[in-house]
């Protein structure tokens, strides 16, 4: 086990501290200790060289399925930190919609154990903000907390009705717990599987309405006003959802929201031809939402870019466009989807890398997402301009649901640090 | 945009190899069609009524929905080209006993087939058995969800070929159910690439399509404003259960608004005529003395359906037409 490490020559964005130099960033005993010059008497176990890479904090994924417990024919806790830690990812946040759903302490633990036992990623499983996800009872809110979840969900289901939603805002903000609403009216929904727009129209596919998030997303933000509840929306995929989580910014209400890194790329002209890959919830829109989002990601309305990870066993989406299973895997796209966004002159770097560092991490309060001395030294190593191509032997994750399969990505993480220990390096066990 | 259809449908010479939709075909290609539909016809009249243009050929009707005529004229079609043909019907068979589409595809492969005529109730099924299918197999789609009726639409286009000849100088309403009809996207499609002046589409805002504007249509939620000098009017068949999903209150209400009559069809062109993919609701959407009336060509309809089902499934299986990219 190495004590003391180095990492010379990189360069260190750490948007937490406005850093971006080339530099070096010395660990010891797992935590940060200096960046740019050693500590007095520092002599490194271990020199990582990081010449022409990007030294970052460990990113912080605010959405990713891992599919355990209870659906370990779609992926594992262990195959997806894996997937994870190759994108860069030591901190993954994970939906409660798991089968049994979080809402006891005792599947919360069990998470924590399997994490544990894993040794190499961090999870935070977010508890049900109901009784097994149905939307009727609250979950026992102060007891999940007590067994460290900082945040309730519904995840992607249904509140029963405005009372409920009402009375368990209410509830959560008296534990002081962060409530991620992933907004969507499922009655407006009604089943649809694509954008209600030109491409469904012509398509034939059930749309789902912008309304079905925008109603949503007003129904939570009046009941804000009177419950002063945290929230959190997950997973915007309109612009006037978006703005109207602008305005209430605007008249200072405390609301963040997340984007997935696919809905800055895609539009609903992916579906020509009903490839069930791209068969997204929520669903993929038009070039006006994608433009309008990616603004709201540079100037911060939405704060945080996660995958939303949704790994699928290959029989989930053979089928009909329709009868298939909605979701992309997105751990290891996460990075290299977000550099093509640098790349395109969407926002800088630094900003970029705070999308998927501090703010991220800020959201659910966690000491994660900087590399301020004394921080527990998760860090990132990439290689911006090293290409790979998406295949077997560069794939990690149990699910081959991804669009970009056997596409030419840029940008590679090198090395991925947990607590200052190598959990990831390209140089080993990397067949391409 | 349609790219990827085409090379799924289509090879890369711009044959035919499975007929999923009518979107990307071009109008030299929908002429086509027609035209050999035109030489098949006149089997349909002999005493003889068949060719051997796919003896020892076998085409599975695969049917995951219920339906009486598009399955008859299939089959009918198919025997009169000489192919022996098996009737599947699923909607009260393996998938019910929780079998995947995959499977029962694979199984009936495995029969050593040469074609599948498949209906099913998702939209974008027949791309999905079209894409994992063996290679030498075609597919031929019967209607797929909401999506795409392509031999209904060519069988309607054909039947207007027939009494209008041109397309150009036509105005042609559709009426109805459009949100959930496949008839009427591919009608749509197959009519803008034949040139058609103008397409209307008349219904309640709740059957009309989001954004339908898009796909090159006007949209009118008045009847007697929609049928207003139209030359052709294609009327839709209205589901019963769109009462239940909030669609429109009552049959009686659709009628008043919606049903066609002799009266209403006064505003039309004097020689307009009437079609309809059946089968028909007399009374809902139509009333008796318009669909029996000497303007309505819905049984003639029925008997072309035959002859373009031919002309389609034998130049997939021959992989026929086109002659280059689209």
């Amino acid at each position: 086990m190495t004590e003391k490490l180095q990492i010379r020559g990189g360069r260190v964005i750490d948007p937490s501290q406005g850093v971006d130099e080339v530099s070096d960033l010395f660990v010891a005993d797992g935590v940060v200790k200096a960046l740019g010059k050693a500590p007095d008497g520092f002599t490194p176990d271990l020199l990582l060289e990081a010449k022409g890479c990007v030294v970052t904090p460990g990113f912080v994924d605010l959405s990713a399925r891992l599919r355990e417990p209870g659906l370990e024919h779609k992926a594992t806790i262990q195959s997806e930190s894996l997937a994870a830690v190759a994108g860069g990812i030591t901190t993954l946040v994970i939906p409660p919609d798991t089968l049994p759903v979080v809402d006891t302490p005792a599947v919360v633990q069990w998470i924590f154990d399997r994490a544990k036992a894993q040794g190499f990623v961090r999870l935070h499983p977010v508890g049900a903000l109901t009784r097994s996800l149905k939307g009727k009872d609250l979950s026992e809110m102060s007891a999940l907390k007590a067994a460290g979840c900082r945040a309730v969900s519904n995840a992607h289901h249904p509140v029963a009705n405005t009372l409920v939603l009402r009375r368990s805002l209410e509830y959560a903000a008296s534990h002081d717990l962060l409530v991620i609403v992933r907004p969507e009216d499922p009655d407006l929904k009604d089943g649809g599987c694509a954008h209600e727009g030109p491409v469904s129209a012509r398509m034939g596919l059930k749309g789902i309405p912008y309304a079905a998030e925008t109603v949503a997303v007003a129904q939570v933000l009046a009941l804000i006003e009177q419950t002063g509840a945290r929230v959190h929306f997950a997973q915007i995929s309109s612009a006037r959802a978006m703005r109207s989580i602008w305005r209430a910014q605007e008249k200072g209400f405390k609301v963040t929201a997340d984007v997935a890194i696919h809905q800055l790329h895609l539009t609903e002209e992916a579906l020509e031809g009903f490839d069930a890959a791209y068969h997204l919830s929520p669903p993929l829109r038009t070039q006006e939402d994608l433009e309008a989002l990616r603004v709201a990601v540079k100037d911060g309305v939405i704060g945080s870019v996660c995958s939303d990870h949704q790994p699928h066993e290959p029989d989930a989406k053979l089928d009909a466009f329709p009868a298939t299973e909605p979701g992309m895997a997105g751990l290891e796209t996460l990075l290299p989807l977000t550099l093509a966004l640098v790349r395109e002159g969407v926002m800088t770097l630094p900003r970029a890398i705070q999308s998927l560092t501090q703010s991220p991490a800020e959201v659910l309060g966690l000491g994660a997402g900087t590399l301020a001395p004394g921080s527990l030294a998760d860090i990132t190593i990439f290689d911006p301009e090293r290409e790979w191509i998406l295949q077997d032997s560069t794939w990690r994750s149990l699910g081959g649901n991804t669009p970009y399969w056997g596409q030419t990505l840029k940008g590679r993480v090198t090395r991925t640090l947990l607590e200052g220990r190598v959990v990831f390096d390209l140089n080993f066990g990397e067949a391409s | 945009m349609t790219a990827k259809k085409d090379t799924l449908q289509r090879d890369p010479d711009g044959k035919l190899r499975h007929f999923l939709t009518v979107e990307g075909l071009d109008r030299g290609f929908l002429e086509l069609i027609m035209d050999t539909a035109d030489s098949f016809a006149s089997v349909t009249e002999q005493t003889v009524k068949k060719v051997p243009l796919l003896r020892g050929k076998t085409i599975v009707n695969l049917f995951f929905e219920t339906s009486t005529r598009t399955r008859t004229t299939f089959e009918l079609a198919a025997k009169r080209l000489s192919a022996d043909v098996l009737n599947v019907n699923i909607a009260t068979s393996a998938t019910t006993k929780g079998e995947s589409l995959l499977d029962t595809i694979r199984n009936i492969e495995a029969m050593h087939v040469d074609m599948f005529v498949v209906r099913h109730a998702q939209s974008g099924a027949a791309h999905f058995i079209a894409r994992h299918v063996a290679p030498h197999i075609s597919v031929i789609n019967a209607g797929d969800g909401r999506h795409a009726h392509p031999t209904q639409a060519m069988l309607d286009v054909y039947t207007i070929r027939k009494h209008k000849g041109d397309f150009h100088r036509l105005k042609v309403a559709i009426v109805g159910d459009i949100l959930h009809s496949r008839v009427a996207r591919s009608e749509i499609e197959a009519l803008k690439t034949l040139g058609t002046q103008e397409i209307r589409v008349v219904g309640p805002r709740t059957l009309i399509p989001a954004e339908i504007q898009s796909l090159g249509v006007s949209v009118f939620h008045d009847l007697a404003e929609g049928l207003q000098g139209v030359d052709v009017v294609i009327m839709l068949r209205l589901q019963r259960e769109r009462m239940n999903g909030a669609f429109i209150p009552s049959e009686h209400e659709y009628y008043a608004s919606f049903g066609l009559t002799e009266a209403r069809l006064e505003r039309a062109a004097p020689d307009v005529m009437v079609m309809h993919p059946g089968p028909i609701n007399r009374g809902v959407e139509i009333d008796s003395k318009v669909a029996d009336g000497e303007r309505s060509v819905i049984l003639q309809q029925v008997s072309h359906g035959i002859a373009i089902r031919m002309a389609v499934m034998s130049m997939a299986m021959h992989h026929e037409g086109g002659g280059g990219a689209a």
